[in-house]
């Protein structure tokens, strides 16, 4: 009977890459001086896991490396060797090859192989190398070794007597008998009986149900665990263990032997057992579907090295078992765009039911309120399908930072707060390489080596926060450094060079900051592999505005810089203001607002005879008339008479005249290309409660535009 | 000439005629999604003079093309009779809906491969590349459009 195990790669590719992250997190928890059975128990899980699953799908060199890399992990549980930085830093290149080599499988290269020679050439030495004495207890290995019998007591060869009735699900749960009979041979001389007698007629046989046993005699002077370890991926409960020869006086075999838990069904307390206990054979009988504990777990993270210790079985489980589904997000968008349907057709219901009068219409609309109210939790609960809290991002930094800094030859130090904020799944997909450039720059350029550290009265440590907060309808993202801060006579020395800056030209501090945004912007001294191509932040800038967000930064010289990044909560629903301009109805995306004034005469200055600039706090803004920009008939001409809205992209501030500011309201954005073109200017259309197309205004879009006509309309006006 | 799309289809075709400025056109009616009243667009800035604007059709964004200006017709008043011909086109490529604005819808015709005939060289004119050919029904000549090229001629680039 075989099975096609390819259908399973994807998802043992998927886990284990998942596997790494966690095991990565550990490694660094571990380094950090942390040092606690439960993390070294999750790293061990999950090298076994890839063991157990690339050995099962035939991979055979991850299967071979994670071996000997369990191998010392085993030590390390068992408290046999004690956990140094040399030895961290060996597991977490482990980490990366076993990362690497999935990924080579998976995407069917060939194998860096002399990388694997060689790393598992060190893991060897480490082995060969005298391990120290014990430095911890670990809970994992269960009281009663086989090893402590005495073999005085001994009558013929020593081995097991094994009673495996592996249950229906195991073959769908991707494990193979065969592998596991082939390696019990590998222990000892192997006799195995399959008990055939529960195997249906073949009308009725489902060719993906194991419906066998075996009574396997296994002859040697075998350890119990690694018996235990071959059995791993099985449920524990389907193996019956029981000693002979040797080892069969030393132990009460019954320990070993729980009865069938697909016998019983689900109770919170384990009921006494009935007597006498039913046999294996007796539980594979009785009907598959009798109870829902029949089911088993996915193997997975969630079966632990030593299935038979329960404390350390319970905590495992619980933690590989999130009753999550994975979900194509395809699905969910569909889901979401029926849902933006839904809640339009919503609010043309309310607008339609506004007019009508009578108890009947009152009856109605307040079965419509709540109709909007179930709507509106509705689209909530299908947006937070999509969203993702930012901790997996995040959880890749401390890796990065304890790289850098070891190359760098600088001491760092990570503070995250804020992992647990969501944000959507495509947001988040796209902001990790963003956040990688701006973490290597503030390692790079911000962060000073120790000695000047000290030097300028810091401590030698140098900090990186990473911090993450709602904020209105948007998601901020902080990067900063208590470094040296921008180097403002450097940046704009360098601008000058380059031609961005006139000689002459005085900048305010926030421009010559924006300046290192220009792209093929680098002030590094020396180009090094980390930083200073001028390759970054230009491309950090641009995949923030992609994604509808914006960047800012701060720095104080002496004390440090920090990068601002806002993002949008998601990309399918805005949050917009309605604003006015003559009969048109336009969306301003809020995150694009600053504020939204009226002009007093003595803040507008026209300048040439037709541009108009304002006053404000300081600053000279751009007047962009809107109706003029889109051709339209506006209610008012007068500045003074209409509102003025500040709106912002790219660090540049304009201000919009507008004659009305209406409702603020999410809104569903839909694409202007699908059926027609992009239009500078707009993000997109999307539909109001009266059942008319809104177009919502891409604020760096209107900017260039307003430039572009401006300059356009020069010749005609000097010709007027 | 005849298009691709309407070749397929010509052995015997249906199409549905309507009048603009006197003259009676047909569409083939397989492009045909559904015909609906006149309604309110929102007029999208800095488009060709042809889209009126973009209205919302069951939740998709969907232009509107003022087909008399398209084929450089007098402008009219729109009146009750004044319906939108919501065509959707498909190719490889992609799927498109728009929405045409003619003054009524009169019929729908079976038109006869043989019956087709092309366009007789007019010199250029805006009109004849959205053209596909002439047909006689009923004692009457038929334009035939293009739904795809008329369809597609929002993509291109305005002309200021």
């Amino acid at each position: 009977m075989t099975l096609d195990l390819a259908q399973f790669h994807d998802t043992f590719f998927a886990e284990s890459n998942e596997a790494l992250d966690s095991m990565e997190s550990a490694l660094l928890k571990l380094s950090a001086g942390e040092v606690d059975s439960e993390l070294i128990n999750t790293i061990f899980r999950v090298a076994h896991s890839i063991k157990g699953g690339s050995a099962t799908f035939g991979f055979t060199e991850v299967a071979a490396f994670t071996h000997k890399l369990e191998t010392l992990l085993d030590e390390l549980r068992a408290g046999k060797r004690r956990v140094d930085p040399a030895l961290v830093d060996t597991l977490l290149r482990s980490c990366d090859l076993m990362r690497s080599m999935l990924a080579a499988t998976q995407a069917k290269q060939s194998l860096d192989a002399a990388g694997t020679a060689a790393l598992s050439a060190e893991i060897e030495l480490i082995l060969e190398s005298p391990a120290e004495a014990p430095t911890m207890r670990v809970p994992a290995l269960p009281a009663s070794v086989p090893a402590a019998s005495d073999p005085a007591t001994s009558s013929g060869p020593p081995g097991w007597r094994i009673h495996f009735a592996p249950g229906p699900k195991l073959l769908r749960n991707g494990s193979d008998p065969l592998r596991i009979l082939r390696e019990l041979a590998r222990l000892g001389a192997v006799e195995s009986r399959v008990d055939a007698k529960w195997v249906p007629p073949l009308a009725e046989l489902d060719p993906e149900e194991c419906r066998l046993a075996w009574s396997i005699e296994l002859t040697g002077d075998i350890k119990e665990a690694a018996i235990r370890a071959v059995f791993e991926w099985v449920e524990a409960d389907c193996v019956k263990l029981e000693p002979f020869g040797s080892a069969a006086t030393a132990i009460d075999a019954t320990v070993m032997m729980p009865a069938p838990k697909f016998l019983e069904p689900v109770r919170p307390e384990p009921e006494p057992a009935p007597e006498p206990k039913p046999a294996p054979e007796t539980a594979i009988a009785s009907p598959v579907s009798a109870s829902p504990a029949a089911t088993m777990l996915m193997p997975a993270l969630s079966a632990p090295a030593a299935a038979a210790a329960a404390p350390s079985a319970t905590a495992p489980m619980a933690q590989g078992d999130h009753g999550s589904i994975r979900v194509s997000t395809e699905k969910i968008d569909e889901l979401m765009n029926s849902v933006g349907e839904l809640v339009i057709t919503q609010s043309v219901l309310n607008q339609l039911a506004a007019p009508l009068e009578g108890r009947e219409a009152h009856e109605l609309r307040s079965a419509l309120g709540q109709l909007e109210r179930h709507m509106r939790e509705l689209q909530e609960s299908v947006m937070r399908v999509r969203m993702l809290p930012i901790s997996s991002v995040f959880n890749r930094f401390p890796r990065l930072i304890r790289d850098l800094g070891q190359r760098l030859g600088k001491k760092l130090e990570l503070r995250i707060s804020g992992e647990h904020t969501e944000l959507d799944k495509t947001v988040l997909e796209k902001i990790g390489d963003p956040l990688v450039h701006l973490i290597r720059n503030s390692i790079d350029h911000g962060i000073e080596t120790p000695e000047v550290r000290l030097a300028g009265g810091k401590s030698a440590h140098g900090v990186i926060q990473l911090h993450a907060y709602h904020k209105g309808g948007s998601v901020v993202v902080e990067v900063g450094d208590d470094g040296g801060g921008l180097n403002r006579e450097r940046i704009l020395a360098k601008a000058r060079e380059r031609g961005l800056v006139a000689p002459e030209e005085e900048l305010s501090d926030e421009r010559v900051n924006n300046l290192i945004f220009q792209p093929g912007f680098s002030t590094a001294e020396v180009v090094s592999d980390v930083s200073g191509r001028g390759v970054g932040m230009d491309v950090v800038k641009r995949n923030i505005n992609e994604l509808g967000g914006y960047v800012q930064i701060y720095s104080t010289p002496g004390k440090g810089s920090m990068v601002r990044i806002r993002l949008p909560l998601t990309l399918a629903i805005l949050d917009g203001q309605l604003a006015r301009v003559g009969t048109e109805v336009y969306v301003v995306p809020i995150v694009s607002i600053v504020e939204t004034i009226q002009v007093r005469a003595e803040q507008v200055s026209t300048i040439a005879n037709r541009a108009q600039v304002i006053r404000l706090r300081d600053d000279y803004l751009p007047i962009v008339r809107l109706h003029e920009l889109f051709d339209i008939e506006p209610e008012h001409t007068d500045l003074l008479d209409g509102l003025l809205m500040i709106v912002e992209a790219d660090g540049t501030r304009v201000g919009l005249f507008l004659d009305e500011l209406m409702s603020q309201q999410q809104v569903v954005i839909k694409s202007l290309e699908t059926n027609f073109r992009p239009i500078t200017g707009f993000a997109g259309a999307t539909m109001l409660g009266d059942g008319r197309v809104a177009l919502i205004l891409d604020v760096p879009g209107v900017i260039s535009r307003f430039r572009s006509h401006e300059t356009r309309h020069d010749p005609a006006r000097e010709a007027a | 000439m005849l298009s691709t799309h309407d070749k397929a289809i010509s052995a015997h075709q249906q199409v549905l005629t309507f009048r603009l400025a006197g003259e009676e056109y047909g569409l083939g009616i397989l492009a045909v999604q559904e015909i609906r009243g006149w309604t309110p667009v929102t007029a999208i800035p800095h488009a060709p003079p042809w889209v009126l604007g973009v209205i919302d059709l069951r939740g998709v964004v969907v232009p509107i093309i003022d087909l008399r200006r398209r084929l450089a017709l007098p402008p009219a008043e729109f009146g009750p009779s004044t319906v939108v011909i919501v065509l959707r086109v498909s190719t490889s490529l992609d799927d498109r809906t728009v929405g045409l604005v003619v003054d009524a819808v009169s019929d729908v015709h079976d038109i006869e491969s043989s019956a087709l005939r092309q366009l007789p060289d007019l010199g250029s004119h805006a009109a004849s590349e959205m053209i596909s050919g002439l047909a006689h029904a009923d004692g009457k000549t038929l334009i035939l459009l293009d739904a795809g090229r008329l369809a597609h001629s929002t993509s291109a680039p305005a002309a200021h």
